[in-house]
């Protein structure tokens, strides 16, 4: 079974074309980060408009690369939230109705549950249960994952998704928007000279705040001449900070749920320090861990096309809604 | 000749379909149901028309301008069907549509200055007259501008849109005694994007998939840090 996947949930077209046994065909991705870039963010509209511009180009172009016609497609995957409404919208109407136009099902994937499962697209992909640790510039979540949809929120941030907490202290930092890869990048010139908190650590639970770090950036900013060295010195502190937190959370939701298994994913997945400390945690627990491969952390097609995949070898359709969720609890899927 | 038509630039969401003249359309007032109620709208049209969508010769979209997100849900689905199908597609402006349903039930009018709401304290406007086979055909530029900045040509015809229902009063001194009478509850109709697209195709005015766009005559969203 051929499913092309689509995700249009943020500021990235992607397409890719999965086979349920043969595994990954194509997969092809439109940045928008220079459109943006001049605003300093995402600018929700100005992300609708390019979608809508790319969306069929680069599915011929996956079509292409696949040397695949219309007739081999029998299922079309879309991201349908959380995200942006007009985002996903653009990929959810063009999705429905080629389709439609195609006569073949469709389904509407959770943009998070791509990302959990984005591991599974590697050549030696991790088995169920598993803990997942979905880090992004939206969300911040630990989620107990017994099989595809079958998930239980163990924690998740309070206030700021990690990403966010990354790209706001960059911005501090006279970082250019997206400023997280920037920030660590800046952290490999700098030095073990503040100790930045670790927040939610001294209490138990998994729940995440990361706003605090701004403020604790700001005032030790602040409190410098802030030259280059300074401001790498604090961006070495925050990455730190961040990375063992996410670590110490993360063998907190092994020990309690009792696996061995911890899958990490999401944009902020790709960020070096996190991965070597989520190793090491792992390693001392005695734990797998499992990382989808860096262009497959940030937002792509692919994961979305295993997803879809998934669900409708299982027999799961969308009827003819265009379907667009910006809000969409995971604990609201079906399980297979 | 059979072409599909979608709009969905309003709080009204319609489909239709002109084959060889006759035209069938479902039309709905439905604010934020359009995603709902469009693919099942289209489906039933071609099943009872008994049409796969490779029988069609184009689609004909509602380009805009409207609602921004609306203009897109068409501009999606048209996209969509268009590429499966590998069908042209002739864009048509919803202000078009707008003064074509006016001109298609008030034979005595010739002329309509076609207004619709775009927030903001701004009108989408557009100056439409009756050609001699009864179409809609723009005079100058459609624009976004303040209601008390539009440019309307010195001849008399009828106000007509959702911009004469909010600014009234600005358009009515702007336009003096050129106003013959004003009617603001015209919704754009797929059935007059069916009719002016059928048009269009039949003058040359199909585009490739990729050319068929939005149009949104508001271009500037947002400020760049530099503007700031």
């Amino acid at each position: 079974m051929y499913v092309l996947g689509i995700e249009s949930s943020c500021d990235e077209t992607a397409v890719a074309l999965y086979h349920a046994s043969k595994g990954l065909i194509a997969h092809t991705l439109y940045s928008q980060i220079a459109t943006h870039a001049e605003y300093g963010g995402v600018v929700p509209e100005l992300a609708s408009r390019d979608h809508i511009r790319k969306l069929v180009p680069l599915i011929k172009t996956v079509l292409k690369e696949a040397e695949l016609t219309a007739k081999d497609i029998e299922g079309i995957a879309y991201t349908a939230g959380p995200g942006l409404m007009g985002s996903l919208l653009v990929g959810a109407a063009t999705a429905q109705s080629l389709a439609w136009t195609w006569q073949i099902p469709a389904i509407a994937v959770h943009h998070m549950e791509g990302h959990l499962l984005a591991p599974m697209l590697e050549d030696n992909p991790p088995t169920y249960p598993f803990v997942a640790l979905l880090i992004s510039g939206g969300h911040t979540m630990l989620i107990e994952v017994r099989a595809i949809g079958k998930y239980r929120l163990l924690g998740e941030s309070l206030d700021d998704a990690a990403g966010e907490a990354f790209d706001k202290t960059a911005k501090m930092l006279g970082l250019e928007y997206p400023g997280g890869p920037k920030l660590a990048e800046l952290a490999r010139s700098g030095q073990n000279r503040f100790k930045f908190p670790r927040p939610m650590t001294d209490r138990p639970g998994l729940e995440f705040s990361f706003s605090g770090l701004k403020t604790f950036t700001m005032n030790a900013l602040h409190a410098t001449q802030q030259t280059e060295q300074d401001k790498a010195d604090i961006a070495f502190a925050f990455q730190q900070a961040i990375a063992e937190t996410l670590s110490i959370k993360c063998k907190r939701a092994l020990q309690q749920t009792q696996l061995k298994t911890l899958v990490v994913a999401g944009g902020v997945s790709a960020n070096q320090e996190i991965r070597q400390q989520l190793q090491q945690m792992a390693t001392k627990e005695g734990a797998d861990i499992r990382f989808p491969r860096p262009e497959f952390c940030t937002d792509n097609g692919a994961m979305i096309a295993y997803a879809g995949c998934q669900r409708l070898m299982a027999g799961q359709t969308q009827n003819l809604e265009i379907f667009a969720r910006p809000r969409w609890p995971m604990e609201q899927l079906i399980s297979l | 000749m059979k072409l599909l038509a979608v709009e969905t630039s309003t709080d009204a969401c319609s489909a239709a379909l002109f084959i060889d003249g006759e035209i069938i359309e479902k039309f709905a007032v439905a604010p934020r149901e359009h995603t709902k109620l469009i693919l099942p709208m289209i489906n039933q049209l071609m099943t009872d028309a008994q049409l796969k969508p490779q029988q069609l010769d184009a689609i004909g979209l509602s380009r805009g301008p409207g609602s921004f997100t609306g203009v897109r849900i068409a501009g999606g689905v048209v996209q969509g069907i268009a590429y499966g199908a590998d069908l042209p597609v002739v864009p048509v402006s919803t202000l078009a549509a707008i003064a074509q349903d006016f001109f298609n039930r008030r034979s005595d009018a010739a002329l309509s200055f076609t207004a619709m709401d775009a927030r903001m304290n701004e009108i989408f406007w557009g100056v439409y007259q009756r050609n001699p086979l009864g179409l809609a055909e723009l005079i100058g530029a459609e624009a976004v501008t303040p209601a008390d900045e539009v440019i309307f040509p010195d001849r008399a015809g009828f106000g007509v849109g959702s911009g004469w229902g909010v600014y009234a009063e600005q358009l009515s001194q702007r336009l003096a005694e050129r106003v013959l009478g004003i009617e603001v509850d015209v919704w754009p109709r797929a059935g007059c994007v069916a009719q002016l697209g059928a048009y269009g195709f039949a003058n040359g005015l199909a585009v490739a998939v990729e050319q068929a766009m939005p149009v949104y005559l508001r271009d500037k969203v947002a400020k760049k840090q530099s503007e700031r």
